[in-house]
């Protein structure tokens, strides 16, 4: 194998790593993580993206903090409910149940997001 | 510019005298730029004039009185919008004990800490304790009650309050009432005072007589200034109804960090500067987080708010002033004055 040919390889696998990212699809958790998949939401500029994420039946959504600001993120009917998240920090929940989970940032009531578990 | 921006802007003033005639002046608001005129109302009809001819010299006469607001410390915050808040608290503390009129007290509208952390009050506690005034009025911002339904705000700053800690309070005849609008925030919502503190407010204020003037503050704006970013708050018009039947109304509010105001009829709205960090004017920023202005611009962009009570025109007078250089006058950013008269 050529030495270009080794880099397209690079190139394609590298890729196909980030499509999966980009597309939340099911990964492999670091190891203090429970052993099912996770899914990311990312908080930036005072709001939840995705905004509506959908996954699997025991799958561990990760909310990240990426605002200078700190949020929440409590679910409305009461399922869950973060401590107060500050810049970076994490929070996680592990959805055993199939539904729809609607939840928002009590410190900023605008941001709302929804989890539809399958 | 939105439609929306430009009803904010285009802000009505009225004077409503004793004649029953309504003179109504115009008023566009130079609040967004800041660009340092210095607005009297009188009889109706605005006119600027500049910021070094202030109240000080008549102030403290008979039962005049002053005092000033202070907002948004955020003492824990050290981003780099602004790495040190403790420091241009200080600054502003040094500001108002330089005053050359004392004010009676001291009213901070919330967010005194970024992360309701015991440590974080302590911090402010030590800061407030080299203002001269040692009478502090607060209300909490949706950052002192991050922890326990505030437990810890309630406990150093609520004694005496009810609810999540609203109250009202006597001065030299002038009726102050701290409103609380962070607490128990609904999905979807903006600011909310809620029933229980609704009807409070309603039987504080009953069989006053018309002529008390009224000073309203809270964190969260009491009026709709933009609902995008949540800076209104949904049941503040229950609260206004209350207020409608008097002479004077002022509303104070922080939580925007920037100067905003709004007269309407015998109601003057007035949002101050933050201590700590500016936020973007509503609409010019993917979100309301802290804006990062150049280094030497940050002491423009934060300040104090000095509000003036004046027996002979039964009017209070309000004054922001920058942490920064304030005798730039009429040239300088970030300084607006509003004199409203209800006389």
């Amino acid at each position: 194998m050529t030495a270009r040919k080794i880099w397209i390889a690079g190139l394609a696998t590298t890729g196909m790593i980030a499509f999966l990212l980009l597309a939340g699809a099911p990964r492999v958790a670091a190891n203090n993580q429970p052993s099912g998949p996770s899914a990311d939401v990312k908080i930036d500029n005072f709001s939840f993206g995705p905004q509506t994420l959908t996954v699997s039946v025991g799958t561990t959504v990760v909310w990240t903090n990426r605002d200078d600001i700190p949020h929440t993120v409590v679910s409305t009917d009461g399922v869950f409910k973060s401590k107060v998240r500050d810049t970076d920090e994490k929070f996680s929940y592990t959805f055993t149940k199939a539904g729809t989970y609607p939840y928002f940032c009590s410190v900023h009531p605008k941001m709302t997001g929804k989890i539809v578990v399958q | 510019m939105t439609n929306k921006n430009q009803d904010l802007i285009d802000q009505r003033l009225q004077d409503l005298n004793n004649d029953g005639v309504d003179r109504r002046g115009f008023l566009k608001c130079m609040a967004w730029a800041g660009t340092g005129l210095v607005w009297t109302m009188s009889g109706g009809i605005p006119a600027s004039r500049a910021f070094a001819k202030s109240y000080g010299k008549d102030a403290g006469k008979g039962g005049d009185f002053s005092f000033v607001q202070i907002s948004d410390s955020h003492i824990g915050f050290n981003k780099p919008a602004n790495p040190d808040v403790t420091a241009t608290l200080q600054t502003a503390i040094n500001k108002i004990n330089a005053m050359p009129h004392k004010p009676d007290f001291i009213i901070h509208t919330g967010d005194l800490s970024q992360l309701s952390k015991p440590s974080e009050f302590d911090t402010l506690d030590q800061a407030l304790k080299a203002a001269a005034a040692k009478q502090i009025y607060f209300v909490p911002g949706e950052h002192d009650m991050l922890t326990d339904n505030g437990q810890e705000y309630l406990q150093r700053y609520g004694k005496g309050t009810k609810g999540s800690g609203w109250y009202s309070f006597d001065h030299k005849g002038v009726h102050f009432v701290g409103l609380v609008n962070v607490a128990n925030l609904k999905a979807g919502g903006m600011g909310s005072l809620g029933h229980e503190q609704l009807e409070w407010l309603e039987a504080d204020l009953k069989g006053r007589p018309a002529s008390t003037p009224i000073v309203l503050f809270a964190h969260i704006p009491l009026w709709t200034i933009y609902p995008d970013w949540g800076w209104g708050t949904d049941d503040s018009e229950q609260a206004l109804s209350y207020v409608k039947r008097f002479g004077s109304v002022t509303v104070l509010n922080g939580h925007i960090h920037q100067i905003l105001q709004k007269i309407e009829g015998k109601v003057s709205f007035h949002t101050a500067m933050s201590t700590a960090f500016p936020q973007p004017a509503p609409g010019t920023a993917p979100s309301a987080g802290p804006m990062k202005v150049p280094a030497g611009q940050l002491q423009r962009v934060l300040g104090i708010t000095d509000v003036n009570y004046l027996v002979s025109g039964s009017s209070l007078a309000i004054v922001d002033s920058p942490l920064g250089d304030s005798s730039s006058s009429a040239s300088g950013s970030g300084l607006v004055v509003v004199d409203s008269l209800f006389g």
